[in-house]
């Protein structure tokens, strides 16, 4: 066993462990502080496999944006002191198991396909993506960079409108 | 360069995928299911870096999708806290049992 093959099995144990705490734990603001981690555990998976740009973006977005998103809006909206109420035993059981099936057969697929990876190393030169995503020709990503730009810009709007604080009538 | 076959990695992600899922099946709180959400789009992130890295490592397609879907996860994070506080607002409660005035 290689020292890559270790560090790999490692990060998945890690992403995996704090991704089941998050979903499991029944204080609110540790959930959060777990899927930090699981995050994190993403983002150096994306360095493992030696996407340095999308391990940057993963970090920048998720890690910096929506967790400290989602923390503001635990302490706005809740005491994150109380452990919230537990699932009824019917639903933990029923959720067990179909997700303990569904990942079953999805495996089960998934191992019988046989992919057959390519043997050329993969370039991450963020220069190649750069050139890529503002290319106007056959190949290029420059109408769906456009697209999700719009997409944010409404967003944006859509947010400030929907948590806006509706003033009681002058009269 | 291959010391780790496609199927782990896709373990990896598939039972993250299911993570999620269960997360979503039994929390009823809408501030973790949204973050149930979170993991399990982080678990297609992996999908589409994996199968991009070692299948197709000429193209470049499973990068640009890994970056939208950050994209829009942003976004579809943003609108969702502002619904989730607007009704907290309104209802003290952010439990999804409690919000059933547009059910019927």
């Amino acid at each position: 066993m290689t020292a890559s093959q270790i560090i790999f099995y490692l990060i998945s144990a890690f992403i995996l462990s704090m991704g089941i705490l998050s979903v499991t734990t029944r204080k609110i603001f540790r959930s959060a502080i777990w899927l930090l981690f699981s995050l994190i555990g993403v983002a150096s998976l994306y360095f493992w496999m030696d996407v340095q740009f999308i391990a940057a973006v993963q970090i920048v977005v998720y890690v910096g944006g929506i967790v400290v998103l989602i923390i503001f809006s635990i302490f706005l909206t809740q005491q994150s002191g109380k452990e919230m109420a537990k699932a009824p035993l019917a639903r933990t059981i029923a959720g067990a198991l179909a997700v303990f099936f569904g990942f079953a057969f999805s495996y089960m697929l998934i191992y019988q396909y046989g992919f057959k990876p390519a043997e050329q190393p993969f370039d991450t030169n963020v220069a190649r993506i750069g050139n890529a995503m503002l290319n106007v020709e056959l190949g290029g990503y420059s109408l769906p960079f456009e697209v999700v730009s719009i997409l944010l810009l409404a967003a944006m709007v859509g947010c400030i409108v929907i948590a806006l604080k509706i003033k009681p009538e002058e009269k | 360069m291959n010391e780790v076959p496609v199927t782990h990695i896709l373990f990896v992600s598939t039972a993250l995928f299911f993570i999620g899922m269960y997360g979503l099946f039994t929390r009823r709180n809408l501030i973790t299911m949204l973050m149930s959400i979170e993991l399990m789009l982080n678990s297609v992130n992996i999908n589409f870096v994996a199968f991009n890295k070692y299948l197709y490592p000429q193209k470049l397609d499973g990068i640009f999708f890994t970056i939208f879907i950050i994209t829009i996860a942003a976004a579809e994070a943003a609108v969702a806290i502002a619904i989730i506080i607007n009704l907290y607002r309104s209802h003290h409660s952010i439990d999804v049992e409690d919000t059933t005035e547009m059910k019927y």
